[in-house]
Order: C-alpha cells, then structure tokens, then sequence
C-alpha cells in the first residue's frame, strides 16, 4: 500500500486513489497525427521500468487529478504535484 | 502416556505451579500450569507423539518452541474451534480442548499410515503424475484424497468471535523484542521517538528467557523485564505482546496480529501500521539437520530443548544425543546438562571441533564425537536410538540408547518481513545462511535477524539501529550506553546440508509438514527441474501452513548439492505475506455481512424493500428492485407483467442511482462539444439530447441525456454503473487536458430523487397526481425539461425514459422524493400503475434495442457499428474518439454490428455470451462470427428475442445463422435491433 502525499490533502494512501496511466498530454490537433502516431498515443505507451509520470485520480479525497512520479520498480514516490494552476 | 507432571522439573521456569489448568488432548484429560504453551504442557505429561504427518501419516513429535513449528498442528474443538493451530505458541488455557490432525480414526491407529508403505508411489510429483485422466474422475478420489491429505476442518461457527482493525503511525516500528529488540526500542524511546515495540510471546525477552546470560549486570531475564517495564511505561511506546508483525508492504506499511488484546472485548486486531523507520528484530531460528528418519517424535532442535527446559520448567526427554555443525549448540547442551538433562553423546559434524568448547562439555562427562554425525533415528513411535557414525567412515554405526535427539545444523535469520519488502537475501558462506540483502525500504535488520548471532552484537546492532532511525527523523540521540554482556565468540559453523542414508528405504524429511525428503529433491532434479520456484512447486516442498519457515534452508542447501552449485545461486523462494497464518475473521474485521459492501440507498429504497421487491446488488453500489412479485408470482411472471403494464398502462420506477452531473459556465457547452460525438452548439435552452460519449479509442464509454437547464447551465443523466467511471473521466479531461476551460462539474446524483412513470396512461398518472401544466406533447415534447409542481413540490420533469414509451422523469429535492412516490403511486392506482423493478427494465431496453455500454460497449463496437451513426456529427473538427473513429473507417473491414436475433423455437431464450456461428457450421471449434448480447423472453413480442453484435450484421438482416449455446445449437433469424415500436412514435407522440 503506497502512501501519496497529495499536495491538497496530504500522504494518503494508495487504494484512495485511481491510476489512469502515464502522463501524456492530448494532442492539440489530432486529425494533424498518421494513424501511427496517432495510434502510437492511444495505445503505445512506455511502461518504463524505472521513474514513471503518472496521473492519479484521488477519488476518494479531494477528486483532484495529480501529477505522481514514481518509480515502478521500488514503487517510490518521487513527486506528487497539483496538475492544474 | 507416564504419569502427571512426570517430566516437569521441581523448580524454575515461567509457570505458575499454584494453579492447575486442566485440558484435554485425543480425550485424555491432562494438567498443566498458567505460563505453560500446549505443547510445554503436553511434554510435561509425556506426550511425545502429537501429530500425523500429511503425506505418509507418519508419528510425529514437537520440533520446535516457536512459530516455525511444522508438526505439533492441533485442531481445537470446544469454544475455540479453530484449525490448524501451532501447539507451540498456544498459550494453555483451562478446558481447552485439542486433538491431532492427519489421523483416522485416531492417532496412534491409523489407517493412512499405510501410505507410509506404499511410499515408493508417492513420490515427488504423485498429484501431478497419477491425476491426469479425465475430470470427471476427480469425483471419484477427490474426497478420499481430501480426507487423507487435509490438516484441519474449518470451523462451524460463524461471527462468534469479535475482531476489529486499527490504524497506527509511528516513528519507529520494532518487530521483536528479544535482546536486539529490547535494545533497539530502548534506544529509540530514549531519543524521544514514538515507538511500536511488538513481540510475539506473551513476555517479552525471546531467548533472555531460557539463557544463562548476563547484561548490565543481570540476569538476561531480569534485564528483559527491567526493560519491558521501562518501555511500558513510556508515554510515547506502546509494547504489543502476544503479537506478530506478519506483513510488510509498499512504504512501510506493517500488518500486526494482535491476540487476546488487553483491556478491551476483541479477541483479535489486525494493526495497520504506518511506520517513518522500522527495526527488523525478528532473530534466527535454529535449523535441524537432515538425517535418515529425522521425523521420529523426539527429534528436536537443540534451542527449542533449551526453551523448553527454560521457560517451563519442562524436561523434553530422560536422555538425549545431541548433534550439530556449529558452535552455538555447546553452550545450549552445557545448559541442558547443568539442568540435569542426561546427554549420552555430543557429536559434531566437524573434525576439529573448538577445545576449549568441547573440553566444557567433556568435563560435565559428557563424550564428544568430533567428525560425525547422526545417520538415523530409531524408534517408529519416538526416537529409542540414535546411529552415531564417522562422517570419514559411515558404514560403521554406532547406536546410542536415547530418547532425544537434539539437533542444529545452524541458524537461519528470519529475513520474511525483509524479503516481503521486495528485498533478495543473500548466502553467507561463512555462516552458512541467508542474510539480509539491500533493503529498498526504510527499515534496518538487526541482530541475529541480520546474522550477527553472539548476544553481544544482538545488543549493539540493535542500539545502533535505534539509535541510527531516530537521527534520520531528527531526534536526539539517548544519554544512555549500549547495553553491555560478557563477551562470546562468534559463531563457527561447517555447512552439514545432510547426513549418508544408511538404507535406501529411509526417508530423510527436508520439509516436515508437507512430507518432502531429500530424494524427493533429487528425483526433480533428476526430472528436469532447476529452479528453486519449480522444485518448490513441484514437490511442494515450503507450501505447508509453516510455509517452510523450518525446512527452506535444507531444501536450498540439499537441491544446491545435487545441482553442484553454492547455496546462494539456488536461492530462496519468495517470501509473501502473512509470517504465521491469521484467520479470516482477523482478516475481516466488523467488514461482515452488510458492512462488506455498504449499500448505496436512494430516498426510496426503505420503501421499496417494504413493498416486497426482491433486491439485488446493482451497479455502483446501489441496492435496487429487480422484481416486485404478487402472490404466487415467480420471477418469470412477475417481470411479464411489468413490462407489460409499462407498454398497455403504467409504470413507475426509481431513477434516482443515475449518475447525475450539473455543468457550468461559460466553456459548458464548448466541453459538451468536445466530449459528445454529436453536436450541442444548437441546443435551446429548456431542451435535452441524447449523446455519446466516446473514449478516445473511438469506443462506447456511455451515453448521457442531458438538458440545457439555463444560459450557461446542464444536468447530465448518465448510466449507474458508469458514473463514476464517467466523473473520473471528466474531470481529467476538465483537470489535464483543457485546464483553461471555465466548466464547473458538481455530481448531484443523490440531490435529486428521479421517478419514472412510463406507458400510455403516465400522462393520466401526472395529471392526477396534482400536475397543472400542459403535459402534451405541444407543451412538452420529447426531450424537453420543464420546472413544475408534481403533488405540491417543485419539480424538473422531463419527457425521457429508457423504455420507448411516453415517459416523464420527475426529478425532485431528495427530502421530497418519498412523498412526491407515494402520491404518484396513489393517483396511479385506479390507472393501473404498476411498479417496475430492474429486470423489466432491462427486457424493455432489449425490446427497443437500445444499446448500453454496459452490454455493447465490448471495447470494439463503435457508434456507428452500434447503429448510432445519426448521433456521430464527423464534420465537428474535434471530440474525444473522433481520430479514432476517422481511422475506423479508413481501415475499414468487416465491422461488428449491433444487430436483433429471432430464435427459431420462440421458448429458446439464449444464454448472454453464447456464441454466434454460420448455419451448417462444424460442430468442433467453428469460427465464431459475433455473440449473444443480451435475451429475453419479451411478453410484448410474445417470444424469445435477443440482441446481438455480429460481424457484417447489418447487411445480414434477414439471414439465418446458428446460435452456439452450451449444449445447444438454436437457428435464429437476423433482424433489425428493434422488436417493438420501430418508428418510436410512442417515445415522441
């Protein structure tokens, strides 16, 4: 059980929170994409061994999405941050 | 079985020989004292053999004095009625009731020791050899096998005992508290940190508890006690006893099995355990050596005999041999002697073995045999001899009259919470165990824990480690010295991982609970196998309820011999949780019954239930009606009737678990755009559309109705189940991607109760209950929202529904919404309203074919493939899913469609899933071109019918295919997904 220290609540633990997956920004202009680049988006995403950017949902706390940095293997959390302003 | 208290010593011990606990074992009625475990008590009274083994139903006696125990697992009956608990660590209680396991009829005549005999087929590997017929044959030896090879029978009663959970945090978590522990908690308590110390007996000291040590100046004993005292009475400590840390997870989290906690009603609490640094003070267990027959009851490790002599006063046998590979057994057996236990021999596997060691033990008169070791225990019953030979010349045995065995061939560390950590222990040949490895968390293993054996750095390493915590957290660091013990040589061991067998039909055990010998070791070798992980497996060799806690190291040192490798490239299985078992009550806690899953209760629910609906666990946690039945009614007739009634009369329903959002501001209908596959720029306000919502892989996530409420306002109906599902998706959308865009999301699902009353009467229904509008369709068309009064409170009532016919949804404040029912129910009474629970609902939505998510949504249907292309608008520049859906249909192929079956024989309802093949298609594995989505038999048809996503269906319409239930080939015609009302004036008019 991880502890996430959510910067509006506090560590708190893991099973409060969802993870979506890793933290890629939504192209601007999609139809702009290939299809392989575009598929490359929807489905190719890293699963990097190591320090990972993730977006977590605290569904069960503040229902703010945050940014968590955290390394997959040792489940460390480097960082934790409020995605928006 | 020799007379009471026979084997109890005059004096010494922890026990109360005031008083008399009397207990029962195999229905021989025993004594024992208060301080005594099960086991001490039943060695006291000469009980040597207490168990069958699980495999061969083999005599076995007490091993240990701890929890690695593998043999003495009782079942309790009385009160208790518990499995497989460890006679080791029971504390004795007046009346308990124990009896052995792994026996029929009884212990000492047993019908399954005949697999002793028959042993040659029981080899490694037995289940996975001789099991492989057809299933069906199971049935047949499952029981038998389950009878034989089963330890103990769950218990019978349910919720009688009270358990519960607590969550703590401290600064420093201590598991253990034997020296390193003790010293270890005292250093941490001094510094000022707050501190769980947890300890698994029910005094705290460990090994200070039967050794002749001294510390500051004391006794060990008298030390332990000063110091628990010290720790007891620290504001900032608390000093769990009669608990054990059985779990470590991610950041430090501990899971803590408290027994019998004091001062409070609970009989077990689970502790979870936040802990900013821990001290892993678990200790060593002493590790037997491998011998031939080295199971026989009086087979013991040489600490345990120790423990037992010093803790109870309890002397295990008349005569001992012992045997070991090291040097810690020479200051256990000088103990032993000086406490009067007779020992014939003292062998060691070592040639040279220390002198000035050895010349203590032979100036107690006892001999000391240098460079052997113990080949075989005699005696089936309980150890009678021992075969003494030269390890140099093993053909010449020598027997030595005794009735103990006591034997150590080292100490394994108790690196559990460690491994579970994540950590991988590694070899240390010069101790001949697994020692911590790197550890990823902060946590510090210490003392014998750590391999650092002699008492003297147990109380050093674990000060340290105190002491090293509270710097980290910033603490400051204790006046006080580390305690001081007289000095003790390091300890000295040579690797023994087995004796010679002596005669091929021996059985020496690696894994005493699961019955695994070393030649079952070899024998997977011999088949093929290598790594530790698939031996384990195979043989089963750690799987026992002790998880091989005594055993792992000799199964890693003998498979390292026949692999012709170093014990540290075998390695060691993974650790998991928890270190001894716990039961499922711990496990539970209060969470029982309704308390497992709360139930999600609209404003109607109480009503409902007393109505006599039969409820059922819907989506989202919401407990709704699937069926209100008559009299006499079974589910069949009951939901024929409803669904009937919605589409001749009346209906009403509760609405209320719908996911409901309100959306404002003036980016609302921009984040409408971007979210929908249709188009909103054109929606006027007091209007509502109905939308799908897409994922940004151009699939069904769920589909929303939603209505213009004001300017820059909505509320957004979306299914139960996915609710929350579509929150989470909103808000990242609204959090993450389009931060700028000033959208405000409230979730206002239980503000508002929602009534449905549907069919054609529902406006009869509205109209008695006191509404004054204009409810006509001019008024009120489809998919408008109008504020109105509906039996004397204000009202958002909406034509829409989910069952095709005229519908209003009436949606009012939550504390309204009993009464509002209520009188909607009395205006519909003369109408024939009728209440509706899920189910028809359900066969409603199939009837009509609408699609949901839920059922459709299989992560490959799109919209257009769900026949909603009407609702996707491409010419928008974007949306969630619209690339998606653009590459859809340039890559075109056969796309699945949603399309209606009609099974030929009109009574054949097919089962959800059931495959969908060509007519004429093979029996054996035909290719499957679509399945079954949802069926029913509609009593609006008046037949079985069904929806369905098949490939290419919708130019299909018209054609025959097969449907490939279980057990059941069915034709059925393709058709439009629709069966009732096709044009939908119904819904509109």
């Amino acid at each position: 059980m991880m502890l996430i220290p959510c910067p509006f609540c506090g560590p708190r633990n893991e099973d409060e929170f969802t993870c979506w997956s890793e933290a890629i920004p939504r192209p601007g202009d999609p139809s702009s994409l290939s299809d392989a680049q575009w598929v490359d988006f929807v489905y190719n995403h890293r699963n990097p061994k190591g320090p990972a950017r993730e977006q977590w949902w605290h569904a069960r706390g503040c229902r703010r999405w945050i940014l968590v940095e955290r390394d997959t293997r040792t489940h460390e959390v480097l960082s934790a941050s409020a995605a928006a302003p | 079985m020799s007379g009471a208290l026979s084997r109890r010593l005059p004096a010494g011990g922890d026990i109360d020989r005031s008083r008399r606990l009397r207990f029962r074992f195999n229905r021989v009625d025993l004594e024992g004292h208060p301080g005594d475990t099960l086991a001490s008590a039943l060695l006291a009274n000469g009980v040597r053999m207490v168990a069958r083994s699980f495999k061969y139903h083999r005599p076995r006696g007490i091993v240990t004095a701890g929890a690695e125990e593998p043999n003495a697992i009782v079942q309790l009956g009385g009160d208790d009625d518990e499995p497989n608990a460890r006679a080791t660590t029971l504390e004795l209680r007046d009346g308990m009731q124990a009896r052995s396991v792994n026996c029929w009829p009884g212990l000492h005549f047993d019908l399954g020791a005949l697999n002793d005999r028959l042993a040659g087929l029981l080899a490694a590997g037995f289940y996975y050899k001789t099991f492989i017929g057809p299933p069906g044959d199971w049935n047949l030896y499952g029981p038998v096998l389950r009878r034989m090879a089963g330890l103990g029978t769950a218990p019978r009663r349910r919720g009688e005992r009270t358990c519960e959970k607590r969550f703590h945090h401290c600064d420093v978590l201590v598991a253990g508290a034997g020296p390193t522990g003790l010293s270890a908690a005292l250093a941490a308590a001094r510094s000022g940190a707050r501190v769980l110390v947890v300890d698994d007996g029910p005094v705290p000291g460990g090994m200070l508890r039967e050794s002749a040590v001294e510390i500051d100046g004391m006794s060990g004993k008298e030390w332990a006690k000063q110091a628990a005292a010290e720790l007891d009475a620290s504001p900032r400590v608390t000093l769990l006893k009669r608990s054990s840390v059985v779990g470590c997870y991610d950041h430090n989290l501990f899971s803590v099995v408290e027994r019998s906690p004091p001062l409070s009603f609970v009989d077990e609490r689970l502790w979870k355990v936040r802990a900013r640094r821990a001290v892993l003070a678990t200790g060593a267990s002493e590790r037997p050596l491998v011998f031939a027959d080295n199971d026989r009851p009086g087979v013991m490790t040489a600490s345990a005999a120790l423990a037992y002599i010093g803790r109870y006063a309890v002397r295990p046998g008349a005569r001992a041999v012992a045997v070991t590979n090291n040097s810690s057994t020479y200051a256990i057996v000088r103990a032993l002697v000086d406490a009067g236990l007779e020992v014939a021999a003292f062998v060691d596997a070592r040639p040279q073995p220390p002198p000035a060691l050895a010349r203590e033990i032979e100036s107690r008169g006892v001999e000391v045999v240098a460079g052997s070791a113990v080949l075989r225990a005699l005696g089936a019953r309980g150890v009678r001899a021992a075969e003494v030979a030269s390890l140099a010349r093993p053909r010449e045995r020598r027997r030595i009259a005794c009735d103990l065995v006591l034997c150590s061939g080292g100490w394994d560390p108790r690196v559990h919470l460690h491994s579970q950590s994540g950590a991988r222990p590694r070899y240390q040949p010069r101790l001949a165990c697994f020692v911590p490895g790197e550890s990823t968390l902060p946590q510090r293993s210490a003392g014998a824990a750590n391999g650092a054996f002699a008492l003297r750095d147990c109380l050093r390493e674990g000060w340290e480690a105190g002491v090293e915590a509270c710097r980290d957290l910033g603490f400051g660091t204790p006046t006080a010295e580390v305690p001081q013990c007289s000095d003790e040589a390091p300890l000295e061991i040579e690797a023994h991982w087995e004796s010679p067998v002596p005669a091929a039909r021996c059985k020496a055990f690696v894994d005493l609970q699961n019955d695994v010998t070393s030649e079952d070791l070899r024998q997977s070798v011999v088949e093929g196998f290598r790594s530790v992980e698939h031996v384990k497996r195979y043989t089963t060799a750690g799987m026992g309820t002790d998880q091989g806690k005594l055993g792992n190291a000799n199964v890693i040192g003998v498979l390292s011999r026949a692999l012709s490798c170093e014990p540290g490239e075998v390695g060691t299985t993974t650790y998991r949780p928890p270190y001894v078992p716990i039961s499922f009550d711990t496990i539970a806690g209060r969470e029982r019954g309704e308390l497992v899953l709360p139930a999600r209760r609209t404003a109607l629910t109480d009503w409902i239930e007393n109505a006599g609906a039969v409820m059922f666990e819907a989506g989202a946690g919401y407990r709704r009606p699937l069926y209100f039945p008559k009299a006499g009614e079974d589910m069949a007739a009951a939901v024929a009737r409803e669904a009937l009634a919605c589409r001749t009369s009346a209906g009403i329903y509760d609405g209320s678990p719908l996911g409901k959002f309100e959306l404002r501001g003036t980016g609302a209908v921009t984040f409408l755009e971007r979210i929908h596959a249709n188009r909103w720029g054109d929606l006027a306000v007091g209007r509502g559309r109905f939308g799908w919502m897409l994922r940004e892989d151009g699939r069904l996530l769920d589909d929303a109705v939603t209505f213009r409420l004001g300017e820059e306002r909505y509320l957004m109906f979306v299914g139960t189940g996915a609710a929350l599902h579509v929150e989470a998706h909103l808000e990242r959308l609204l959090q993450l991607e389009w931060p700028g865009l000033p959208v405000f999301l409230t979730v206002v699902t239980s503000q508002w109760t929602n009534i449905c009353v549907c069919g054609p009467r529902a406006r009869e229904v509205l109209g008695s209950a006191g509404v004054e509008d204009d409810l006509d369709t001019s008024a009120l068309p489809f998919l408008t929202m109008r504020e109105m009064r509906v039996a004397g409170v204000p009202a958002l009532v909406a034509r829409a529904g989910y069952t095709g016919e005229l519908s209003f949804e009436v949606n009012v404040r939550a504390r309204d919404g009993l009464a509002v029912w209520k009188a909607l129910l009395r205006a519909g009474e003369p109408l024939g309203l009728t209440l509706v629970g899920s189910e028809a609902s359900m066969v409603m939505r199939c009837e009509k074919g609408f699609v949901s998510a839920g059922f459709e949504g299989d992560g490959i249907v799109n919209p257009c493939d769900a026949g909603y292309g009407w609702a996707v608008d491409m010419s928008k520049e974007d949306f969630i899913g619209r690339r998606s859906l653009a590459r859809d249909a340039k890559v075109g192929g056969i796309r699945p469609k949603v399309v209606g079956l009609l099974p030929e024989d009109a009574t054949f309802v097919p089962p959800d899933g059931s495959p969908l093949v060509e007519s004429g298609a093979p029996i054996d594995s035909p290719p499957v071109i679509g399945y079954v989505s949802q069926a029913c038999h509609s009593p609006n048809v008046g037949r079985a019918i069904a929806l369905a996503v098949l490939d290419d269906g919708r130019r299909r319409i018209g054609e025959r295919i097969e449907v490939a239930a279980i057990g059941r080939r069915a034709a059925a015609l393709v058709t439009r997904p629709c069966f009732v009302d096709a044009a939908g004036t119904r819904m509109r008019d």
